[in-house]
């Protein structure tokens, strides 16, 4: 325990390379505690519509604002392997370029059922070292992927022209939480169409006052307007119930996988001497909460 | 192991980084890549931020008698001692001695089987959880093969 103290200590003194150390502490299971809540934005959508870029102009004209960001890209692990392939850093050139900048790497699959609670961690020591602006990246291309995004106070959901995957953001529940929503690409053609579709979908809800967003990361348009967006969000209890319930439901699984019973009951289950009833009472009755119930995220 | 796959200097031909990103996943490695054209001090931040324990550096321009030694100076000096640093490309013979004594453990040409790289860090992590010195900023009679 005094080691991890030590650590935050160190972070906290202003030294970066201190900080990497504790993320990857954190990441390995830590869990030191910081009494404030970091600022978060959390960005998913589908692969190929240009996330990574976009966050690198979020970057630039945050930094020009004076603001201090930290992306944790979080890409999924292959599950043949367990290795991972982190490129997210190739599109964004501007993580490189100064001291304003912080970018750290997450594969998805060492953390079971998703990248609970230790992401939630992560944000909140990179926000006591400094860092006013957190971003959590992921692939909305799997739902406990999109479910991570859900641990952000505020998300951008980004989708191109004419991929037809916002049907699957929708499916997914993500299109309903999220407090911003940006089409790419607005170069190519189809663009304005994604966008008006998008929009009517959203038109369909009461009382919902969202407005769909057409940008090009490439070319660095509607950038301006679509931070002064996000950063004027206002809270909406709806989307936080909605949430909070994906947080629930993220946290639920990731304690269940990591449960040390699983692999016992996963056996028996193949036996076919207990059911999934039977599994999941059995599990119920063997989660061990001790430490979790700290009200942390 | 956290290994930073990176391209120093201007060259942009990155199939070999990018095989070798491939075949460091397919063998449990975390991979993260860099794209192209990274100065060495973005090179070792990257290597800081992301707290990778190895960095493998791929160059094919010529440039790697000046480069790779000003990286390794940069991990140093950052206090990434540690760090295990392996380079690929092209990169004669006659250079390879040097870059050697600069830190790097390990250097690949064209045609190495990629089973070779995961050997190499199989070896290197055996080598170093045994408390063998073989980071950038150890003095280490050892390299591979």
């Amino acid at each position: 325990m005094n080691d991890i103290t030590d650590a935050v200590d160190a972070a906290l003194s202003g030294s970066r390379r201190e900080l990497a150390k504790l993320l990857t502490s954190i990441e390995n299971g830590a869990e030191p505690e910081f009494e404030k809540e970091a600022w978060t934005l959390g960005v998913t959508g589908p692969p190929g519509v240009g996330k990574s870029t976009l966050i690198g102009r979020l970057i630039e004209t945050w930094v020009a604002r004076g603001e201090r960001v930290a992306v944790l890209a979080v890409d999924p692990s292959s599950p043949l392997s367990g290795g991972s392939l982190l490129a997210d850093r190739i599109r964004m050139p501007q993580a490189d370029s100064g001291d304003s900048v912080f970018v750290r790497s997450l594969a998805s699959g060492k953390f079971p059922g998703g990248l609970i609670p230790q992401i939630g961690i992560m944000c909140k020591a990179l926000s006591a070292c400094g860092w006013t602006r957190v971003i959590i990246e992921t692939v909305g291309s799997g739902q406990s992927e999109i479910r991570v995004v859900a641990f952000a106070e505020r998300i951008l959901l980004v989708d191109g022209p004419d991929r037809g995957d916002i049907i699957q953001a929708e499916k997914a529940g993500i299109l309903e939480i999220a407090d911003s929503i940006a089409i790419n690409k607005s170069d190519l053609p189809g663009s304005e169409n994604a966008a008006k579709a998008v929009q009517s979908s959203l038109d369909f809800g009461k009382g919902d006052s969202r407005e769909v967003h057409l940008v090009s990361a490439m070319n660095n348009h509607g950038i301006e307007d679509l931070i002064t967006e996000i950063e004027e969000l206002e809270p909406n209890s709806r989307r936080a119930n909605l949430r909070n319930r994906e947080r629930l439901a993220v946290s639920w699984e990731s304690l269940i996988f990591s449960n040390s019973e699983i692999e016992s009951v996963l056996k028996k289950m193949g036996d076919g001497s207990l059911t999934v009833n039977d599994a999941i009472r059995h599990m119920v009755s063997s989660i061990d909460l001790g430490g979790t119930g700290d009200g942390r995220n | 192991m956290r290994v930073v796959v990176a391209k120093p200097g201007l060259d942009g031909h990155d199939r070999g980084a990018k095989v070798v990103s491939r075949a460091l996943r397919d063998g449990g490695h975390d991979v993260i890549y860099t794209g192209l054209r990274k100065s060495p001090d973005e090179i070792v931040r990257i290597v800081s931020d992301e707290d990778a324990q190895v960095l493998g550096l791929s160059t094919l321009s010529g440039a790697h008698g000046s480069l790779i030694p000003i990286i390794c100076n940069g991990l140093r000096e950052s206090g990434l001692d540690d760090v295990i640093v392996f380079a690929g490309g092209i990169i004669p013979q006659r250079d390879r001695s040097s870059l050697f004594n600069s830190g790097v453990r390990a250097i690949f040409g064209p045609g190495t089987p990629t089973s070779s790289l995961l050997k190499f860090l199989d070896e290197a992590a055996a080598r170093q959880s045994s408390g063998e010195p073989i980071g950038v900023g150890m003095d280490s009679g050892w390299h591979w093969p």
